[in-house]
């Protein structure tokens, strides 16, 4: 029997501060073998582990040059660590886990991106892979929400998207005074108006902090989406990754196990109540 | 081969040999700290002779009866859990060592375990745990080694506790299935029977006699009075009422009003599976252990997330608990996630009865019903 409880030793190779408590690590697997099998699909997610702190679950963003890329925010007690990683560290790897995003059914639709704060990774991967399968895909909106315009991680990757042909790129802060160029002030929310595409054949993908998921559906659902044609990327409290601790259940569903990615007609009944 | 026999009482003790000497760990009940509980059992003498359970909600008293019976006692204050799904599991271990980290599989020396003593209601919760540690996608190693080395000799209940409702769950107090071997237990003796090729084995070195006509005709009328229980579930599949009262919060404040959100309920339930998981360095350091302990869905940390927790208030973990035990077990699961053991109902320290409140809630969704 194989044991889902153990690590590979992986090794950060590279590391790149994106802004001051958030990072991108580059991993390596130290067992050449197991790394050169390593292959994952967006959306799916790793356990990360910090020698005598303990493991946290975090999207893959890339596998870059061999490489599996992890952008990571310094938030709880051992993201904080990861953050703090150098170069040469060691740390443990489980994975990957969990399903992906709908990106192959996704093919001759038009796709639109919704993300918010800096739950945005597990969408990142996806766009980066649909925009380099670009002519498989019609239409493509991406939309991002943040706090203030310097809270947007990859400027300069919005940008280059900005000239991919037929995409549209909306951003807005909703807490700037003024919104800034090419911005909306507001809410992601806000930009579903300003969007165009084709209602009747597109697939959405949403990410990001649940009350945003919420105002999105609304929003989606207002200008004529079919929920069955949206899907999201949920968090719970993940601690074993392979549907035995039983902490990220969402109702029926095992976030770990079924997820992270649902579709939200799926999911709807639980999401929308509190407490599940 | 021999199927079904008669044992006479004092040759219970040679059952107990025949398994040391084949190498088993028995494991069976005893009284400790006034309660019945399993533990690993060294003779016939340590089971609670003449001892009788009476269980209420929030209470739990054992009474010296004068007859010489081992197993009058109905539920044990932990069922197969502990034996299998341990409180307490080191999973993994990480060593800091000449370029790098290395991390080792914990492995562990199980002898074979005999359990003596086991109600349909205990095997009906560890067919549930095998679904759920054996029959997913990752199998847990820890609770399979566990539970490749289990003898289970199970002995059908002729009385019920109060806080039994087995009989609405259909999961005892006859043992349905899942054993070795099953006992029914008279003054005289035991009515017993292999029900699988081990028990046949096992059964087939005991001293036993032909099985006397009345032995089976009284203990088949016992078995029939322990099926009269004083509570029972409106029905086995309670998700229609239950998602209904998901939906409305006013209809839990008056149980969460009670509930003090300690997680008895969880931690004697058998059929709970969830667990944290730690990490444990010493201050030596080199070395560090992840180590998984039971939880319950009653702590804040069961929901943590960055920034909040999705679970909050009592009406919030309560409602978790009973519709994930009783609701959502059939969709992950295909059934219920109860087997009438009662064992919440008679821990919770303040008397809050599972089937009182199924009763309440399902009353209170139809009252809501519009009237035609």
């Amino acid at each position: 029997m194989n044991d889902p409880w153990l690590p590979q030793q992986a090794v950060v190779m590279e590391k790149v501060m994106e802004t001051p408590d958030v990072a991108t690590l580059s991993l390596k697997l130290a067992d050449t073998a197991a790394h050169q099998r390593f292959r994952f699909d967006c959306g799916q997610f790793n356990m990360l582990y910090l020698f005598g702190l303990g493991e946290v679950p975090i999207s893959i963003m890339d596998l870059r040059q061999g490489l599996v890329q992890h952008t990571i925010r310094a938030v709880g007690r051992i993201s904080r660590k990861l953050v703090a990683l150098e170069p040469g560290a060691n740390l443990g790897l489980r994975g990957p886990f969990g399903n992906s995003w709908p990106i192959e059914e996704a093919r001759g639709r038009d796709l639109v991106f919704i993300t918010a704060g800096l739950g945005c990774a597990p969408v990142i991967a996806a766009i980066r892979r649909v925009i380099a399968a670009r002519p498989d895909y019609r239409r493509l909106v991406i939309m991002q929400g943040v706090k203030h315009r310097e809270d947007l991680l990859w400027q300069e990757q919005y940008e280059r998207w900005r000239e991919v042909p037929d995409c549209q790129v909306l951003l807005a802060a909703s807490e700037e005074k003024q919104a800034p160029f090419a911005w909306s002030l507001g809410m992601v929310t806000t930009l579903i108006d300003k969007a165009r595409f084709d209602v009747n054949n597109c697939t959405v993908m949403m990410c990001g902090p649940e009350p945003m998921i919420r105002a999105s559906m609304h929003g989606l659902e207002a200008v004529g989406v079919g929920l069955e044609n949206c899907f999201v990327s949920l968090e719970r409290n993940m601690q074993c990754a392979v549907g035995l601790c039983g902490h990220c259940q969402m109702g029926t569903p095992f976030i770990c196990r079924e997820g992270p990615i649902f579709r939200v007609p799926d999911i709807r009944q639980w999401f929308l109540l509190e407490g599940y | 081969m021999q199927q079904s026999a008669f044992l006479p009482h004092q040759a219970l003790a040679q059952l107990f040999d025949v398994l040391q000497r084949d190498g088993y760990t028995v494991v069976g009940p005893t009284a400790e700290q006034g309660a019945i509980l399993y533990r690993q059992l060294d003779s016939v003498d340590q089971l609670p002779v003449g001892l009788v359970d009476h269980q209420a909600p929030g209470r739990y008293r054992l009474e010296q009866q004068a007859h010489g019976r081992y197993f009058d006692w109905v539920g044990t204050a932990q069922g197969l859990k502990p034996w299998l799904f341990t409180p307490e599991q080191p999973l993994m271990v990480a060593r800091e060592v000449e370029g790098g980290l290395r991390f080792e599989s914990v492995h562990e020396n199980v002898p074979p375990t005999a359990v003596i003593g086991v109600r349909g209601c205990d095997l009906a919760a560890l067919a549930l745990q095998d679904k759920h540690f054996l029959q997913g996608e990752y199998p847990d190693p820890h609770y399979s080694t566990r539970r490749e080395q289990l003898l289970l000799i199970a002995v059908n209940c002729h009385r019920s506790a109060a806080t039994c409702f087995c009989v609405s769950t259909g999961d005892g107090p006859e043992v349905t299935g899942g054993a070795d071997m099953v006992l029914d237990e008279l003054d005289q003796g035991f009515w017993v029977r292999a029900t699988s090729p081990r028990g046949s084995a096992l059964l087939a070195r005991l001293p036993t006699r032909p099985l006397p006509g009345w032995h089976k005709r009284r203990s088949k009328t016992l078995r029939k009075r322990a099926r009269v229980q004083q509570r029972a579930l409106p029905s086995r599949d309670l998700r229609t009422p239950l998602y209904q009262a998901r939906d409305d919060e006013t209809l839990w404040q008056s149980v969460a009003d009670r509930c003090l959100t300690c997680g008895n309920c969880a931690a004697v339930c058998p059929t709970c599976f969830c667990s944290r998981v730690d990490e444990e360095s010493p201050l030596d350091g080199g070395q560090s252990t992840q180590v998984r302990r039971w939880d319950t869905c009653f702590n804040d940390e069961h929901s943590y997330l960055v920034g909040h927790v999705v679970r909050k208030s009592a009406v919030h973990k309560y409602r978790q608990w009973l519709t994930h035990k009783l609701a959502i077990w059939h969709d992950q699961y295909d059934r219920s996630g109860c087997t009438g053991c009662g064992r919440c109902i008679t821990w919770c320290p303040v008397g809050i009865d599972i089937v009182e409140e199924v009763q309440r809630l399902c009353t209170e969704v139809k009252a809501q019903e519009p009237h035609e």
